[in-house]
C-alpha cells in the first residue's frame, strides 16, 4: 500500500507541475502582458519600462521558476486591477462559490432523485416521460439562456427574488437553480437506470417476497444501492459546476470565484487569473489523488494493477 | 423413402444490413434528430437563398419590430428586427452557419488529436500508454472554461481563435474513449491474425482497429459537436468569443440582453435555435449509440 501511495503521490506532483507550467505558458504566450498592462495609447518606452519593472524581459523559464517558487511559499502576488493581495482576494470569494456549488448540487439531487426513482418504478409512465424530457431539454438548453428566462420570470415579472447582486441568501436562489439544472441531467439518467437494474435484482425480489411494503423496498433496499455510483458522478460533475459557475456568477453578478475569474480575465489581471487557474488545477489533482488512494485502499486489485 | 427435406437456410435470420435498417427505422428519436439536423444544415447551406434580407443591413427607422405573432408585426420581417433594425429571421438563419461551423471544425480538430492519442495508447500500451495517460491527466486537471476564456481574451476573440482554442483543448473525451475502445479491440483474435500475416502496426491500426471503434467515435463526435456549440455560444455571450456584427446565436442573446424586459423574443428566438440544434445533435448521438451498441445487435 505504501509503495502504491508513494507512486500515486509522485505522479500527482508531476501532473501538478506540468499543469502549472502549461497554465503559465498558455496565459503568458497568448498575448503581450506588458502591452496589456500599459493600456491603450501607451508609448513604446513606457511598455519597455513596464517590461523591465515586472521582469517580463527575462526568459520565460526563469519567470516560471520564480513564479513557482513564490506560489509554493503561498505568495500569489498582487492583483493589478484590485491592487490587493491575490490570495486574500481569492479566499474572500471562495465561500460564495462553494455555497453556490453546494446549493446547486442539492437542487440537482432534489429533482433527480424523486424523478429518477419514480421513473424507474413506473417505466413509460408520464413521470418517466417528464424525467426524460427534463433531462433532454436540460442537456440542450444553454445555461445562460435558462438563466435569463429565470430572471425574466421570477425577478422581473413575479418579483420574488433579486435578479443580480450578492447581498444575501436570496441572491443564491436563481443561480443555484440554473447551475443545478445544468448539472442535473446525468444524475436523472444514472438514478433512473441504476434503480431499474437494482429493482430487477434478486435481493429486491427477496425483500418483496418477505412481504415488505413496496415503499420500504424502494426507499430502503433499492435506493441505497442505486446511489453508490451517484457519489462517483458527483465528483465528476464538480468540474462542470466550477466551469458553469463562471458563466452563471457573471450573469447574476454573484460575487464569487467565477465572477472574479471573469473580471480578472477581461481586465487582463494576469496574477489573479493565473492564481485561480493554478489553484483549481491543484484542487482537481488533490481530489483525484484522494479518490485513487481510497479506491486502492478499498480494492487491493487496483494497487497491483 | 421420399422424405421431404426442409431447406433450413431459407428461414435463416435476416442479414446484418436488414437488422441494422430495422433498428434505425424503429428508433424514433434518431429519425427525428436526423430530420431536424438536416433541416438546420439545409437552412445554413441555403442561407443566401432563404434569408429574406441581408443579415448585416441596418435600418434604424425599423428598430425592434416584434415578430408577426405579436399583432403589430410585418410580413417583411417575420421574426421582427433587432435594436439596429436588422432582420432577425435572416440573422438567425445565418447564425446556423456559425454554430455548425464551430461544431464541425472543433469536432474535426479535437477528434484528430484525441483519436490519434487514444489509438497509440490503446494499441501499443506500455510506456506509450503511460505517456498518453499522463498527457490526458494533465489536460483534465486544467479548468477548461477558465483557460479557454483567458486565452481567447488575451489573443482577441474571433471565429478562428475560438475554433482553434476549443479544438486544441477539447480532445480529452475522444482520447479517453478511443483508448478504452482500442484496448478492447486489441485483445481480439483478428488483430493477432493480422499481426501473423505480417501487417504493419499502422495498417492494423487504420485498417483493423479504427473501423471497429467507429460507432463509439461517432457518439463522442456528436457529444463534442453539441458541447462546442454551447461553449462558443457561452463565450460569445460573455463577449469573449465571436465578435459583432457576426450573427452568432450566443452573441445575439448578449446584444439583446438590454432589451429583454420589453422584447423578450429577442433572446427567446436565438436561444430556442441553439437548444433545437443541440437537441438534434444529441438525439442523433443517442440514436447511434442505441443502434450500434452490442446488446442491441441481437
Amino acid at each position: 500500500m505504501l509503495a502504491f501511495a508513494l507512486k500515486r503521490l509522485g505522479l500527482a506532483l508531476l501532473v501538478a507541475l506540468a499543469v502549472s507550467a502549461l497554465a503559465f505558458l498558455l496565459l503568458r504566450a497568448s498575448g503581450d502582458v506588458a502591452i496589456a498592462l500599459a493600456g491603450e495609447g501607451a508609448r513604446s518606452e513606457d511598455i519597455e519600462n513596464i517590461r523591465r519593472v515586472y521582469g517580463l524581459d527575462r526568459p520565460l523559464v526563469v519567470q516560471y521558476l520564480e513564479w513557482l517558487g513564490r506560489i509554493l511559499r503561498g505568495d500569489f502576488g498582487q492583483s493589478l486591477y484590485f491592487k490587493t493581495d491575490v490570495l486574500g482576494l481569492v479566499a474572500d470569494k471562495l465561500p460564495t462559490t462553494a455555497w453556490l456549488a453546494v446549493f446547486a448540487l442539492i437542487f440537482a439531487l432534489a429533482i433527480s432523485i424523486p424523478l429518477g426513482v419514480t421513473a424507474a418504478v413506473y417505466p413509460n409512465s408520464w413521470v418517466d416521460r417528464l424525467c426524460l424530457a427534463l433531462a433532454v431539454v436540460g442537456q440542450a438548453m444553454p445555461n445562460f439562456f435558462f438563466a435569463l428566462i429565470l430572471i425574466m420570470l421570477f425577478a422581473v415579472m413575479l418579483q420574488l427574488v433579486p435578479a443580480s447582486g450578492s447581498d444575501g441568501w436570496a441572491n443564491f436562489v436563481l443561480p443555484s437553480i440554473t447551475l443545478g439544472y445544468y448539472v442535473a441531467p446525468p444524475f436523472m439518467r444514472l438514478i433512473r437506470s441504476g434503480m431499474i437494474d437494482v429493482l430487477a435484482s434478486d435481493y429486491v425480489r427477496t425483500a418483496r417476497a418477505k412481504g415488505l411494503s413496496p415503499a420500504s423496498v424502494v426507499m430502503k433496499h433499492a435506493l441505497r444501492n442505486a446511489l453508490v455510483p451517484v457519489v462517483a458522478l458527483t465528483a465528476v460533475q464538480l468540474g462542470l459546476l466550477l466551469g458553469g459557475s463562471v458563466v452563471i456568477e457573471t450573469i447574476f453578478a454573484l460575487d464569487g470565484l467565477g465572477y472574479l475569474a471573469f473580471r480578472s480575465i477581461t481586465n487582463m489581471d494576469l496574477p489573479v487569473t493565473q492564481a485561480i487557474v493554478t489553484m483549481l488545477s491543484f484542487i482537481y489533482v488533490a481530489l483525484t489523488l484522494a479518490a485513487d488512494l481510497i479506491n486502492g485502499w478499498l480494492d487491493p486489485r487496483i494497487r497491483v494493477g | 423413402m421420399s422424405e421431404v427435406v426442409v431447406p433450413l437456410l431459407d428461414v435463416a435470420a435476416p442479414s446484418r444490413g436488414t437488422l441494422l435498417r430495422r433498428r434505425v427505422l424503429g428508433h424514433k428519436g434518431f429519425i427525428i434528430g436526423v430530420a431536424l439536423l438536416c433541416a438546420i444544415i439545409a437552412l445554413a447551406l441555403l442561407a443566401p437563398l432563404i434569408a429574406p434580407h441581408d443579415p448585416y443591413e441596418q435600418d434604424l427607422a425599423r428598430r425592434l419590430i416584434p415578430p408577426i405573432w405579436y399583432g403589430q408585426g410585418r410580413w417583411a420581417h417575420p421574426l421582427g428586427t433587432d435594436n439596429l433594425g436588422r432582420d432577425y429571421l435572416s440573422r438567425v438563419i445565418y447564425g446556423a452557419r456559425i454554430s455548425l461551423l464551430i461544431g464541425v471544425a472543433v469536432m474535426v480538430i479535437s477528434g484528430l488529436i484525441g483519436t490519434t492519442l487514444g489509438l497509440l495508447a490503446g494499441y501499443f500500451g506500455g510506456r506509450v500508454d503511460s505517456v498518453v495517460t499522463f498527457i490526458i491527466t494533465v489536460r483534465l486537471a486544467m479548468p477548461l472554461v477558465l483557460v479557454a476564456l483567458a486565452v481567447v481574451a488575451t489573443i482577441g476573440g474571433s471565429l478562428t481563435v475560438v475554433v482553434l482554442v476549443l479544438g486544441l483543448l477539447r480532445w480529452d473525451r475522444f482520447a479517453v474513449v478511443t483508448r478504452a475502445a482500442t484496448q478492447q479491440v486489441r485483445a481480439l483474435e483478428f488483430i493477432a491474425a493480422a499481426e501473423c500475416t505480417g501487417a504493419s502496426s499502422l495498417r492494423i491500426i487504420l485498417g483493423e482497429v479504427l473501423p471497429n471503434i467507429t460507432p463509439q467515435l461517432v457518439v463522442v463526435a456528436t457529444v463534442e459537436a453539441a458541447q462546442s456549440i454551447l461553449f462558443e455560444a457561452a463565450l460569445s455571450f460573455l463577449g469573449l468569443g465571436v465578435q459583432p456584427p457576426l450573427p452568432s446565436w450566443g452573441l445575439m442573446i448578449a446584444e439583446a440582453k438590454l432589451y429583454m424586459f420589453f422584447s423578450f423574443w429577442l433572446i427567446a428566438i436565438p436561444g430556442t435555435a441553439l437548444a433545437l440544434l443541440v437537441l438534434a445533435i444529441n438525439m442523433v448521438g443517442d440514436g447511434v449509440r442505441d443502434v450500434t451498441a452490442p446488446e442491441a445487435a441481437r
